[in-house]
């Protein structure tokens, strides 16, 4: 029971995260000109957010000192830059770390 | 939706696909494990938090008896972020109608970047595009939790799957950095991370890196109009 409850808690936080820049700015009023500002460049910086989140328990004092996920962003990127094709990039720079980790190091 | 429409969401949304039903095979198998809980709870735990990093810090709550009040603070400081992409949804999904709650309650980080860079089909509304992504990542995930808690372990290797959500965000902000002439939105971004990052520490480095980039970005803005004033 107390751990139903704590879900629910933790459900309903989480939901609140999510639903509460749209309680605050809602569907009929207008929307102050600095969150519209806010809201064009936030993708650019969010994205450069996540790829740091997504590295934040890489070890890079100790071996393999985050070589792999470096080569790994690299493959991406370069792929990306050369071809465009989201799928591409993303399957062969995931195999690419694959092999990396579990054979190279 | 007709189905060339569908083929589009799934294709764009595979890399999803794939790095939910790894990342919730952890989850699920996580939960067994720590805490003996089956399916039900699985399933009830994506359905309704559908948040990774939250439902990890579910299971460990639940193993260390933590209390309420902990849980939710630890929640909120884990899943702020969606506050961010909140704020550059709002103008998008106004006039969503009915679907909007949905849309706005299935928000994920990775949702959320497919929703702002790619362009919905020919024929096919932003709304109905966005809520279809939406919809199948949830499920997604909602599959990959509950797969893990029902197999467990999986019986070959599949180490380093998770980077497939590193690569999604990465190639979303090189595809951000080609199409946008500015890039210091972008530079911000990994720049203010970082460094909170390192400044805080893994465990709390989000609230400052989004505090940071809000204030760095209104700067950079009223810098930027100077400029053009000049």
């Amino acid at each position: 029971m107390y751990n139903i409850i704590m879900i629910a808690v933790m459900a309903l936080v989480t939901m609140l995260t999510r639903f509460l820049p749209f309680l605050i700015f809602g569907e009929q009023r207008k929307t102050p000109e600095i969150i519209l500002y806010l809201g064009k460049v936030l993708p650019c910086a969010i994205m450069g957010m996540l790829v740091v989140y997504c590295l934040k328990d890489v070890a890079v004092l100790s071996a393999p000192f985050g070589i792999p996920e470096l080569l790994g962003i690299a493959v991406v990127a370069a792929l990306h830059i050369w071809k465009r094709n989201s799928l591409l990039s993303i399957g062969i720079g995931t195999a690419f770390y694959m092999v990396l980790i579990q054979v190279v190091f | 939706m007709n189905r060339k429409h569908f083929k589009t969401v799934l294709k764009d949304t595979l890399p999803v696909l794939t790095g939910y039903l790894f990342l919730g095979i952890g989850f699920g198998i996580l939960l067994k494990e720590k805490t003996d809980y089956g399916l039900l709870w699985a399933m009830g735990m994506a359905v309704f938090m559908l948040a990774g990093s939250g439902q990890y810090l579910a299971v460990s709550l639940m193993a260390d008896h933590a209390s309420i009040l902990s849980a939710a603070i630890a929640t909120f400081l884990i899943n702020a972020r969606h506050i961010f992409y909140g704020i550059s949804l709002i103008e998008p999904y106004k006039g969503a109608g009915k679907k909007k709650p949905y849309m706005i309650f299935a928000l994920t980080d990775e949702t959320y970047s497919l929703v702002t860079q790619n362009e919905p089909p020919e024929g096919m509304s932003r709304h109905s595009y966005c809520f279809w992504v939406s919809l199948l990542d949830h499920i997604y995930w909602v599959t990959g939790c509950s797969l893990g808690n029902l197999l467990g372990a999986l019986p070959i290797n599949f180490a380093g799957i998770e980077f497939v959500l590193t690569a999604l965000f990465v190639t979303m902000f090189v595809e951000q950095w080609l199409t946008h002439k500015n890039h210091l939105p972008a530079i911000i971004g990994v720049g203010a991370t970082a460094l909170c990052l390192v400044l805080f520490g893994r465990n709390i480095f989000l609230i400052p890196s989004m505090a940071l980039i809000a204030v760095l970005l209104t700067i950079s803005r009223k810098t930027g109009r100077r400029q053009t004033n000049v």
